[in-house]
């Protein structure tokens, strides 16, 4: 970071050094890794806990309940872990983060999408049979 | 030609930039794009987990197959080697050689632990008969949760090469980039850790 320091005067030394902070985005801090653990902890508890103790009773509440911690955890570790900003490497990170989640959020609907409906049109009812005999 | 001298005099300071002239590494973009592939990667698998996820073949299924306490166990070591990573960040920017070691170390077994749990999990699994072989849910289950383990495996590695780096050459800015790339790893293999425990071990638990 401060290869040349010497020639410059302590002016330059410092406005060098703050641009290799700006560059190599935020480290965090001991306050913030704290509360990025702190809250992770807390939204791993209580998903193992709503399955493992049974607390709602409708198995479709607990399956969106632990889809809806787990989101929240995730952006809790990109923020607080990862230092994630609009501001790092002049917003690109962020863009590529969005257009991942774009691609990602494509896949995983597609291929459920798809599949489900293929399984669904290839159901023991559907015989060959039945086939022929519909319009 | 008095006049030049005067205007070249003043002209001076305005080409003189103190800010602009480094340009700013790509190193941490071109990572953080390495990771974002990789996301892809573990997004394929997630789908093919999910289109193949209840194909049992008269098989066991998650039910009988999944052993939550240990998995919270194992959730929690990936957890403790994300904050402990992180003091390892945090000794390196007060400049301290000896405390990123011992924290990069304590990572590292954390890691260590994560694997071995994982390792003792599939042996069991493959000990009842429940190999990668039995069913579309096994096949699938052991290629996304086996390509993590994979990752962390090879995080652990980089994590032993790293600690060799620091000890030998100290903390340079090298090595400070590399440990911020490792940071960036390491953090983004307990994000997908967490899409794991929640949508394979207690969605299917759940049934």
């Amino acid at each position: 970071m401060s290869a040349h320091p010497e020639a410059h005067g302590a002016h330059h030394a410092h406005g060098h050094d703050d641009h290799g902070h700006g560059d190599a985005a935020a480290h965090g801090s001991l306050k913030g890794y704290l509360i990025g653990f702190i809250l992770s902890v807390i939204l791993t508890a209580i998903p193992f806990w709503l399955v493992m103790a049974n607390v709602i009773d409708s198995a479709t509440g607990t399956a969106a309940a632990i889809m809806a911690l787990g989101v929240v955890q995730i952006i809790v570790h990109m923020i607080y872990f990862l230092h994630m900003n609009t501001r790092s490497e002049g917003g690109w990170t962020m863009l590529a983060l969005i257009f991942t989640l774009i691609l990602v959020a494509i896949t995983l609907s597609g291929s459920l999408w798809v599949m489900y409906h293929l399984n669904h049109n290839m159901m023991p009812g559907m015989s060959p049979e039945l086939m022929r005999e519909m319009p | 030609m008095a006049s030049n001298s005067t205007a070249s005099a003043t002209e001076a300071p305005v080409f003189y930039q103190t800010e602009e002239a480094h340009p700013p590494s790509s190193t941490m973009l071109g990572f953080w794009l390495y990771l974002m592939s990789d996301c892809l990667i573990f997004a394929a698998l997630f789908a093919t987990y999910g289109v193949l996820g209840r194909s049992y073949a008269a098989g066991p299924g998650p039910k009988e197959l999944f052993d939550l306490p240990l998995v919270a166990v194992n959730t929690s070591m990936l957890l403790f080697s994300s904050i402990t990573y992180g003091f390892a960040m945090l000794s390196m920017e007060r400049g301290s050689k000896g405390g990123t070691l011992g924290w990069l170390a304590i990572t590292g077994l954390f890691g260590v632990a994560f694997v071995g749990l994982e390792l003792f999990e599939f042996t069991h699994l493959i000990m009842e008969g429940a190999g990668p072989q039995r069913s579309a849910f096994l096949s699938s289950f052991f290629t996304l949760v086996g390509t993590h383990g994979v990752h962390v495996t090879c995080g652990i590695i980089w994590l032993i090469t790293l600690m060799v780096q620091v000890s030998r050459l100290g903390l340079t800015a090298a090595n400070k980039r590399r440990l911020m790339c490792l940071s960036l790893f390491w953090h983004f293999l307990d994000v997908i850790w967490i899409g794991v425990f929640s949508f394979v071990y207690l969605m299917g638990v759940l049934g």
